[in-house]
Formats: structure tokens, sequence, C-alpha cells
């Protein structure tokens, strides 16, 4: 799960991360009201959206379709202003909130279809003397958390790891003994930070490594972490996701979920306990299981047709998930023909071939529909489903299936 | 032999009456798994399906039973801790099924097994099976035939499906292992391919692998300097685009890192015989092994 980087910097405040002061708003006047409240003589206006890359953004409608395309490629310096900006005055703060709220912001990490900005983030500005990033993960290769950092703040750490590896430095938590003193003081003087900067960045990295695990944190990235001309170490942006696994522990964080910023047919899925993922292709997929998912999805490729979407129903499957996966699947206008894959294990074919039935009798079928059974009780389940007078095509394996969906949305 | 598991393993449940685990044990006791225990809090002294002594703690159950592996079904919160309780009591291959265990618990747990004598397959995962021998997981018995082909998964249903194949064409199976869809799991690849190299009775290995981390990568290294058996190679998630979770927790390119076709050209490399349809899998084989 993704929160907004206000909510983020709300919850590292908890834990003693020194962050500058701002506010959230949802309208220009409020964000004047805020920056008045701030004081000084420099604010940054930013929006608020669950992708990164959003100063490199571009804004639907203020900069012509090729400047939109490039934005999605993340190309750096084009013309126009981006999701985050610098005003020096009450009158450009109300501009920036003017020209940002409810504007689409279009980044490398949301695509051409971009992201609603429904408020934005009213933040003191501040000298900024270096940029470090810093992001702390779980490293799957020695299944410790990692703490990483690398003086090439702002940028990408994908671009740094490839051009310049040399410039990243880790240090990997003992989970028995937590990340050491010594390891963040080591991560900071690798980094350039002596001096009075060091101490602060060991006391901002402790508490990030705190923040990581008592919020169950799947990503904390700080990018980027500066110094400002004072000396004093703070996260000017902050993006956190969650394991979802650990959700249950802090209904606090659940609680800032962004429903808004989620695809509502991703929000149905959740709810029936099924794992579905929109994708951009043409053949809906219903499968048991997560690895048989992706096969499926992988094999209509390889017959040459693209799936739209992933969908797991689980193990436990019973009509009322495949009536709601079947729902949700039919729901995507895109989709021109699905492919039902279940492998029957525990989960007994006539089970499935019942549930199918009664999911296509409630929601009605508009499209060709390919059922390959295989497992437990599979000669019922074929019988159920070719005596149910409905329209689908029976398959024998997973290629029969993949080419008779292929051969119905193509017409053939 | 197969590897890990046969028909002297003696099984211990924990969570045996919760819903999942005594359905479960109901079905490895009719596959012919010498289910020997199960552990409860608070339930000790009584019996499941009136014969399996059911124990408050793991230490009881292994001291009583002599049990040397353990299934666990105990829901997600409580998961790690099963897993500890297991390897301090001294049981030697720990089998968590749980999906949903906090990954946060998984690193303590996983810190914790280390210089134990004791292996861990999963989290989230169906389990290991050497068929006519010993089931120990969630998957159909039925399908599996005996035989001497390895199959190495993360999934339940993409293993089921592989074995299936294999056992169309008249291919056994020596053990089938899911491994776990989780970031953090016990037995990785290259700890599994490492196993059936060294299985008199294993010829040739269905390894399948999918998209996240880089532990295909990690075993396909290895495979190159030191696999003496063929191996099929399939990769699930070709299609799936980066920063998407698929399903299983560590099913996601993130970061660059993690895509179908970097660990297809690691396979490759390795010399592993790569099928890019799911369906050819023990088509694949069968050719290889030139039947």
């Amino acid at each position: 799960m993704k929160i907004h980087e206000f909510q983020a910097k709300e919850i590292l405040r908890r834990f003693g991360v020194p962050t500058l002061e701002g506010g959230v708003a949802r309208t220009p006047d409020d964000a004047v009201a805020i920056s008045r409240r701030l004081g000084g003589s420099v604010w940054v206006v930013k929006a608020q959206v669950h992708a990164g890359g959003r100063g490199l953004g571009r804004l639907v409608g203020e900069v012509d379709e090729s400047v939109l395309t490039r934005a999605v490629a993340g190309e750096p310096g084009l013309p126009g202003k981006g999701g985050v900006r610098i005003c020096k005055s009450a009158e450009e703060v109300h501009a920036a909130a003017q020209a940002l709220l409810n504007a689409t912001l279009v980044t490398k990490q949301t695509g051409r279809s971009g992201s609603v900005i429904r408020q934005v983030y009213v933040e003191a500005g501040c000298r900024i003397a270096r940029e470090i990033y810093l992001a702390i993960l779980l490293d799957r290769a020695t299944s410790r958390v990692l703490v990483m950092a690398s003086s090439e703040g702002g940028t990408e750490i994908e671009e740094v790891a490839v051009h310049s590896p040399e410039k990243i430095h880790k240090e990997w938590a003992d989970p028995l003994t937590g990340l050491g003193g010594w390891q963040a003081r080591r991560l900071g003087f690798r980094l350039g930070l002596g001096g009075k900067s060091n101490g602060s960045f060991v006391k901002l990295v402790t508490a990030l490594y705190r923040t990581y695990l008592e919020c169950d944190c799947s990503m904390l990235e700080i990018n980027p972490l500066i110094v400002t001309e004072e000396g004093e170490v703070l996260p000017l942006d902050a993006k956190m996701t969650f394991d979802e696994n650990g959700l249950f522990r802090h209904p606090d964080i659940e609680a800032m979920r962004d429903m808004a910023e989620e695809d509502p047919s991703e929000i149905e899925a959740g709810k029936y306990n099924l794992s579905y993922v929109k994708l951009d292709g043409n053949i809906g997929c219903l499968v048991n299981g997560a690895g048989l998912a992706m096969a499926t999805m992988d094999i209509i490729k390889f017959y040459g047709e693209e799936p739209a979407n992933f969908l797991d129903v689980g193990g436990g499957a019973d009509q009322t998930k495949v009536t709601a996966a079947f729902k949700i699947i039919t729901r995507d206008p895109a989709v021109k023909g699905i492919l039902i894959n279940i492998f029957g294990g525990i989960m007994k074919c006539d089970v499935i071939a019942e549930g199918v039935i009664a999911a296509v009798k409630e929601v009605g079928l508009g499209v060709p529909l390919v059922v390959r059974l295989e497992g437990t009780n599979v000669q019922l389940g074929k019988k159920i489903l070719a005596e149910s007078g409905l329209a689908v095509i029976p398959a024998d394996s997973m290629s029969d299936a993949a080419e008779k969906i292929v051969a119905a949305v193509r017409g053939v | 032999m197969a590897i890990l598991v046969d028909s002297k393993t003696r099984v211990l449940c924990q969570g045996i009456t919760g819903a999942a685990g005594a359905f479960h044990c109901k079905q490895m006791l009719a596959y012919g798994t010498r289910l020997v225990a199960g552990v409860t809090p608070g339930k000790g002294g009584t019996f499941f399906e009136d014969k399996v002594p059911v124990f408050d703690t793991v230490a009881d159950a292994v001291r009583e039973t002599g049990a040397n592996a353990s299934v666990i079904f105990v829901p997600p919160p409580f998961a790690a801790d099963a897993i500890m309780e297991a390897a301090d009591a001294g049981v030697k291959l720990v089998v968590p099924i749980t999906e949903g265990v906090p990954v946060r618990d998984m690193v303590v747990a996983w810190r914790y097994l280390q210089g134990r004598d004791v292996r861990m397959i999963g989290p989230n995962c169906p389990g290991i099976i050497t068929p006519g021998q010993c089931k120990i997981g969630i998957m159909p018995g039925h399908i599996h035939t005996p035989g001497r082909i390895g199959v190495l998964s993360r999934s339940g249903t993409l293993t089921y499906e592989a074995v299936h194949q294999l056992s169309v064409l008249g291919y056994g199976q020596s053990t089938a292992i899911g491994i776990g869809g989780d970031p953090i799991i016990g037995t990785r690849h290259i700890d599994a391919l490492k196993l059936f190299n060294e299985d008199p009775d294993t010829d040739a290995v269905i390894f399948i692998g999918e998209i996240g981390g880089t532990a295909e990568e990690e075993a396909c290294a290895w495979a190159k300097q030191h696999m003496k058996k063929p191996l099929v190679g399939f990769i699930a998630g070709a299609t799936a685009p980066p920063g998407r979770r698929m399903g299983h927790a560590g099913a996601i390119i993130a970061g660059g890192q993690g895509t179908a076709e970097a660990k297809y050209a690691a396979m490759v490399d390795a010399g592993v015989h790569i099928v890019r349809s799911p369906a050819e899998m023990g088509r694949k084989m069968a050719e290889v092994l030139g039947r």
C-alpha cells in the first residue's frame, strides 16, 4: 500500500524525524493561508499523487502532446512547469495551487493517462547545500533490511546503479540487534558528512530505521535527503510503501489509504480477496494460483494476443468469488474474450464448473468464453459445462485453451 | 530416496485443529504420510481423528513421537513464532504453508534459523511431495506418480501443471517441491537444485521460476558450474508490467530487477532447456531425455 508524501511526513514526525513545516490544501485559498501561517519568503507547492517523478512531470493542458510524451519517458529539462513549484509570493502560491489542483499530472510512473491532483502540499522553503539519496528496503538476497544511500540525491537510484555504482553505499541491519550506531555513522562519513552533519544524519537514519520496522514498511525512500546551508539534515521528499501482510497491525496507516489513487476494479477485487491487476490487453483471465495466473497471461501472449488482467481467485474459490471475479473481468470494456484456467486440486472441477455457470447466468456473456479445467473431478466438471447449454468453449490443455480464445477474439 | 522426505519421514502439524490444518491433515493421512503428532496450544492430550495425538508444544510432540518434520497451518500473525518454536524443538524440516506472513516477522525468524540444523520450505508454499511415500502440504496427491523427474517451482498450481504434463507423458516424479511465493523463503531454487543434483533417484528437473528478485539468476550461476542433470526451465510473468505485484508478495519487477527476460537469459547461459510456453514443459522434458 502506498501513501502520499504529506502522510509519510506525518508518520515520520511521530518517530522524531525532523521535517520542514507544511500543510495540505485542496483549494488555492487554503494554500495561501498555509503559506501565511508558515511565514518566510519561499514556499514549495507540491502535487500529492502516489506516483514518483513529480518534479519532472508535466500537466495535461499546460504543455502540448509531444512534451507529455517526453515527460512519460522521464526526460529532464522539458519546457513548462512540473508538479513541484517554487513560489516567492502569496500570488505565486495561489497561481501554483490553482494550476495543479484538479489537473492531470503525467510522469514517468503514471504513464500517459496521468494522475489527477486532488491535493497539494505547501511546504516552507529552505536553502539546500547538498542532496543525498536514502532508502530502506528488504534485501531479498540476504533476507535482511538494507539501508542504502548515495551522494547522487535527486536522481533515480536505478540510473546511479548503472552509471556509478561506486557512489551507492549499503549497510545491512542484523535483525537481532537492529541497525548499529556505527553503521549509520559509517554511512554518513562515506557520504562525506562529517562534523555536526554526521550527528544529525545518524539521528535521522536511526529514526528512519525505527519507522521502517515499526510501521511494517516495504520501502522507505527519501529522495532527496537534504543538508541545509545550516548543516541540518532533512527529508525533502518521503515515499513510503507498506507490506500489505503487516497492515493488520496498523489500522491508523490503513486509514490513510487513498481510494481515489487506486483502480476501482482492484478495490472491488480486494473486497472478495481476489488478487487482480488491470493490464492493457483484450483477453480477460480467471485462474487459480498466482504462478499459473502469470503463466496463463504469458501463453496468451505466446499465441499472439495480450492479457487484459492478472486474476488469481486463490485456493479456496467458491461460487461467490468466481461470480465476483467474472463481474470484474466483464466490466472492462477492452475485454473481447475470457479464458478461465483452473487446475483443480483441493478445489474440485465440478464445483468450479457450477460456479462458472452461475456466474454466466447472473452476469451474462457478451464475449467468447473458453474454459480449461484440469485436476480433481475434471470429467464431471467438463460434463456439467457441456450440459449447461451455455456457449462455453471447452479446452483440453493450456495451449488448446490459448489457441481457442485467440482465434475467438480474432473472429477466426 | 528422492529429496528431503520419504516414507520414513515423521510429520507433525502445527495448527492441526484449525480448519485448514484439519482438512489437509486428513488428506495427508489418506495419502499415507506418517503424520505422528499435532500441536495446538491448549488442546494437548486430545486426539486428531481419534488416532493422532495432539500436544501443547512442539517440544512435547518431538519428545513423545520422534517427529522430524513439521507442517505449519497457523494464521499469519503467529506463523513466524511457530517456525521458531519448531526449530527450537529440533525439527529438521519446517514447512510453513501459511500465506500472508509479514516480512518483518520473517526477517527475524529467518535470522533465528541461522546456525541451527533445520531446513525451511516456504512460507506461502504448497509444500513438498515424494509421490507414493510422503505428502507434506496442500497439493492434490492423486495427480502425482512415482518416478525420476524432479519438479521445482514457487507456486502451487503451476507445479501441479508441470506434474500433470509429466504424468500424462508417462514420466513420474522423484520429488515435487513448491518453495513459496514470498520475498523471504527458506529453500531457494539453488538449494533445491543442489539437492536434486545429489539425489541418485532424480534424472532431470523441471525448474520453474517467476518474476521478482534474483533467486533464479543465482541458481543458474550455480547450475552452469555444477549441475550434472538436464534442466527444463520456464519463467512465469513475461507479460507482467514493472512495479505491479502479481499475486505473490515476491512477484514484482522493481528497480529494473527481476524481469523474466533477465531470468531466461541466465537460464540459457546455464544450458537450461527453456520453454516460452508453459504448456510445453512436459514435452520439452521428453525431448531432452530423448524418449
